[in-house]
């Protein structure tokens, strides 16, 4: 679905993501993982039209996106959250999830002014798509609490509602499960396999092995802006260089 | 921001209610001093409505707004004087012109973002204002602008205090329901997602430079209309009605009233005008307390009156929902999150 | 004929340049460390030379003296207004502290009004007569101005490069977060920036009120101008503020005698929307995506 072609970012003299090739494809549950400073954000940043790739091509369902901006990659469904969780912080939940799905709507300003029937249906057509991917996610009661008072693990399920309101195709997850308990990890978990089943393709980068072991389809690792492996979690998990680029981390390749 | 019962039947019966206030007041009272003091609060409302747009919802501060003003005056100004076109026509043509100077602008300045963009448009007034003060040949330059000829509709004349009340009510309350329909709408909610983020906003498909442009146009069309009522009222100008000084002065009034809020520019306005037309006395003062003002209103009350009114409503009404749900309060749910103790 | 005259544009546009490139500098220092676009400097200018006026009408002190006080007065000023305006809202939004900036150059400006009155004021300073240099007739306050410019930019290069608060402004204003982590008090370095960039604007006021007259709005262009040359030469850039103003003064000057002195004022200003235009990041910006 999405393949990266000898991606690069540099920054200055500073190599963030070298020659990368990868490929997600439709359906599956793609996990990116490496130590920290690896580059695995700038890596979702080339592929979402955050950062543009100082060489190589990007392409979506076949068609190129190189150099596409963050909006236009939304709107040809690709999705994201972000490491440090962001939501709109002055706004309720259900409108921030309303905002999510304005992309979908074609109504202006005059449509706005008037209120065409086209606008009115598109309205209602937002609120039922939050109120639905709320549901999904788990939280329908949230729905008119403001973001600043629901806690880190609840905004963490809005801002995943928030990509699906978009009605994307392909979502990225940015360290979904950094700072929440055992629990809540396997409720994620489910959650992301809830989204698989539900016809979508999910990648998502992830410290927590036990958890991406057992979810993911295929795995990428990098270590400072290469692609060291790339496989099965099985196969990962036995790979040496793998291992040899986490030895004196936190972390320990072994599933267990 | 939320749909809410009580906010919406107070906000249907305000627009009817306030407009049969304001139309009875020509009846109640022949005072042209007073009525004065409405019409330029009407007049500025307009204008500082305009600048809630692209301010208060979309984040964008700009500060050439005056020079639109400027724009839309002395469109009016010369079509009416030396080209001798009717009212109506030359209201449009004003408007119209502004908001294509205002798209042009845009176009070039909301590439620029956050302090950049506001410096730009300092610029950009101070421009309007220079070209306007120099182009005597066009604008007559500072000698003024004089002798603008009454508005006149069909056969209509607005020759009285009063007549000219009523018409520019008129495009007060239009513009009340404008801007109602545009802020409770999604365009309305894209731009404070705006405001409120940008990179989320354009992470979520939208075009965050076609949006600014569009407040920033529309808020310039406001600035225009206001200027155009006020030529036809005051039916003199000079270069000084584009001056920087004046967009400080909307910008006071938005504060004051509330900015983002539908209500803000209106109560703004009126209660600053008319603080100052009493404090007349204080004429003299009236500057040395404008700046502290603006200072403690951004320390302490940055959201205006209106707006701190809203937010206070809003917690009671949330403070209120998680009561009757019984829903444990967010700290303590924290505090099982970090594995703390808890006792409940 | 025509090259005296030409050289007398540059010395002029140089004098042009010292002033602005002054207060430029001010400013820039402010945005580097605090992200804030110091709308107030403009007339923090205007109160300095002001203070220089008062100074010498008021206790017939002399002129460098009367620059010593209005500047230690302005440092001092310019620090109050960094702890109990700009300090506590650092960390609301921009838009609240440029607001707040408004009001801090309303209020000046008011009080210089009321307290001085609306009249111009002639400074006279000790350096009325012309001199002749290199076959040009220029007055020796202009030439005062460009040198004393040139003194106080090596003053405060040596400050910043040199000592220990210097540097401390200097790592500050390049690296904020390594700042921090090193340990560096940033509202100390605020603080002292603050009271810096006002004495600047004190000093360059004083310099150039002898030339053109004092009056409350003495300060508004120069401000404009001076946010064009930071915008143009890289807001925080010091190297950026000093070549954008003696470039803009330059400029002014030139096509103010050739072109039309009528349009010059806006010869600043178009210069910004030509730039800002073809490249939205300013001219010395460092690359965002």
């Amino acid at each position: 679905m999405l393949k990266a072609e000898r991606l690069t970012k540099r920054f200055g003299g500073n190599t963030a993501v070298n020659a990368v090739d990868f490929t997600i494809n439709q359906g599956e549950i793609t996990a990116i993982i490496g130590p920290n400073g690896a580059g695995k954000t700038t890596f979702f940043h080339l592929i979402s039209g955050f950062h543009r790739p100082t060489s190589g091509r990007l392409l979506l369902e076949g068609k190129d996106v190189t150099k596409k901006p963050p909006y236009h990659m939304a709107k040809i469904g690709v999705a994201r959250t972000f490491q440090t969780t962001k939501l709109f912080a002055e706004a309720a939940v259900i409108d921030n999830l309303m905002i999510g799905h304005r992309l979908r709507t074609r109504s202006g300003f005059w449509d706005a002014v008037i209120r065409t029937r086209r606008y009115r249906t598109e309205e209602e057509k937002c609120r039922e798509k939050a109120l639905q991917v709320l549901e999904f996610v788990g939280a329908s009661d949230l729905a008119n609490r403001p973001v600043a008072s629901i806690p880190q693990e609840a905004q963490k399920r809005v801002a995943i509602a928030l990509a699906l309101s978009t009605d994307p195709k392909l979502v990225l997850l940015d360290e979904p499960a950094a700072g929440i308990n055992a629990d809540e990890t396997n409720g994620l978990a489910d959650l992301i396999k809830k989204m698989k089943q539900a016809g979508l393709t999910v990648c998502i980068i992830e410290h927590k092995m036990q958890m991406i072991m057992n979810l993911a389809d295929r795995i990428m690792v990098l270590n400072q802006g290469t692609k060291i492996a790339e496989g099965a979690p099985e196969e990962i998990s036995r790979n040496e260089s793998v291992i040899e680029a986490y030895l004196g981390g936190a972390h320990h390749a072994q599933a267990r | 921001m939320k749909k809410n019962p009580v906010h919406n039947r107070v906000s249907k019966l305000a627009v009817p209610v306030l407009t049969l206030i304001a139309a009875a007041i020509p009846l109640l009272t022949s005072n042209t001093y007073y009525l004065d003091i409405f019409i330029k609060v009407f007049i500025w409302t307009i204008a500082v409505s305009g600048m809630n747009i692209i301010a208060g919802y979309t984040g964008q501060l700009s500060l050439a707004h005056a020079g639109f003003f400027g724009i839309g005056a002395y469109a009016l100004g010369l079509l009416m004087t030396k080209a001798e076109m009717p009212f109506l026509p030359s209201l449009a043509i004003a408007v119209v012109l502004t908001g294509l100077v205002g798209s042009v602008v845009g176009v070039i300045s909301l590439r620029l973002k956050g302090h950049y963009f506001a410096i730009f448009s300092l610029c950009v007034g101070v421009i309007i204002l220079l070209i306007i003060e120099k182009w005597e040949s066009l604008t007559e330059g500072v000698r003024g602008l004089l002798g603008i000829p009454i508005p006149k509709i069909g056969s209509l004349e607005f020759a009285t205090i009063s007549a000219q009340y009523y018409l520019i009510l008129f495009f007060l309350i239009l513009t009340l329901l404008v801007n109602r329909r545009v802020i409770h709408s999604l365009v309305g909610r894209t731009f404070l997602s705006i405001r409120n983020s940008e990179e989320l906003a354009e992470a979520l498909g939208i075009n965050v430079m076609q949006s600014k442009i569009l407040a920033f146009v529309y808020s310039t069309v406001l600035a225009g209309l206001a200027g155009a009522l006020y030529a036809g009222y005051i039916r003199f100008l000079g270069p000084d009605i584009a001056n920087v000084e004046h967009t400080f002065d909307m910008l006071l009034y938005l504060l004051v009233g509330g900015i983002s809020t539908l209500w803000g520019p209106l109560v703004g306005t009126a209660l600053v005008t008319v603080l100052m037309q009493w404090l007349q006395s204080w004429q003299e003062y009236r500057m040395i307390i404008f700046g502290p003002i603006l200072v403690i209103l951004v320390m302490f009350l940055p959201y205006g009156i209106i707006g701190a009114f809203v937010r206070r409503k809003m917690k009671r009404q949330w403070e209120q929902e998680m009561q009757e749900n019984s829903i444990e309060r967010p700290g303590m749910r924290d505090q099982r999150l970090a594995g703390g103790e808890l006792d409940a | 004929m025509e090259v005296e005259l030409f050289f007398q544009q540059i010395v002029n546009g140089l004098v042009l340049g010292s002033v602005y490139s002054l207060v430029a500098l001010g400013i820039t220092l402010i945005y580097g460390i605090m992200q804030l676009p110091n709308f107030a400097h403009g007339h923090l200018y205007m109160l300095g030379a002001y203070l220089t006026l008062f100074m010498m009408t008021m206790y017939g002190f002399h002129y460098w003296p009367a620059i010593l006080v209005s500047v230690a007065v302005l440092v001092l000023i310019g620090m109050l207004l960094e702890r109990l305006v700009f300090r506590p809202l650092h960390n609301a939004p921009h838009i609240n502290s440029m607001i707040a900036a408004v009001g801090v150059m309303l209020f000046i400006e008011a009080l210089a009004r009321k307290m001085w009155g609306s009249d111009y004021h002639r400074l006279d300073s000790p350096y009325e007569d012309a001199i002749s240099l290199f076959g040009l007739t220029i007055t020796q306050q202009r030439l005062i101005i460009i040198i004393a410019a040139i003194v106080l930019m090596i003053g405060l290069n040596l400050f910043l490069k040199r000592t220990v608060i210097g540097s401390t402004i200097e790592a500050m204003a390049q690296n904020r977060e390594g700042a921090f982590l090193v340990g560096i008090n940033a509202n100390k370095v605020s603080l002292l920036t603050f009271g810096i960039a006002s004495g600047l604007a004190a000093a360059a006021a004083s310099l150039a009120a002898p030339i053109n007259l004092v009056y409350p709005s003495m300060g508004a262009m120069v401000n404009l101008k001076a946010f064009v040359i930071i915008v143009l030469g890289g807001m925080g850039s010091i190297p950026g503020a000093v070549l954008g103003g003696y470039i803009l003064g330059l400029a002014e000057s030139i096509s103010g005698t050739y072109i039309n002195s009528e349009y010059k004022d806006l010869a600043a200003f178009v210069i910004l929307v030509l730039i800002l235009t073809l490249k939205p990041t300013g001219l010395f910006a460092k690359e965002a995506r």
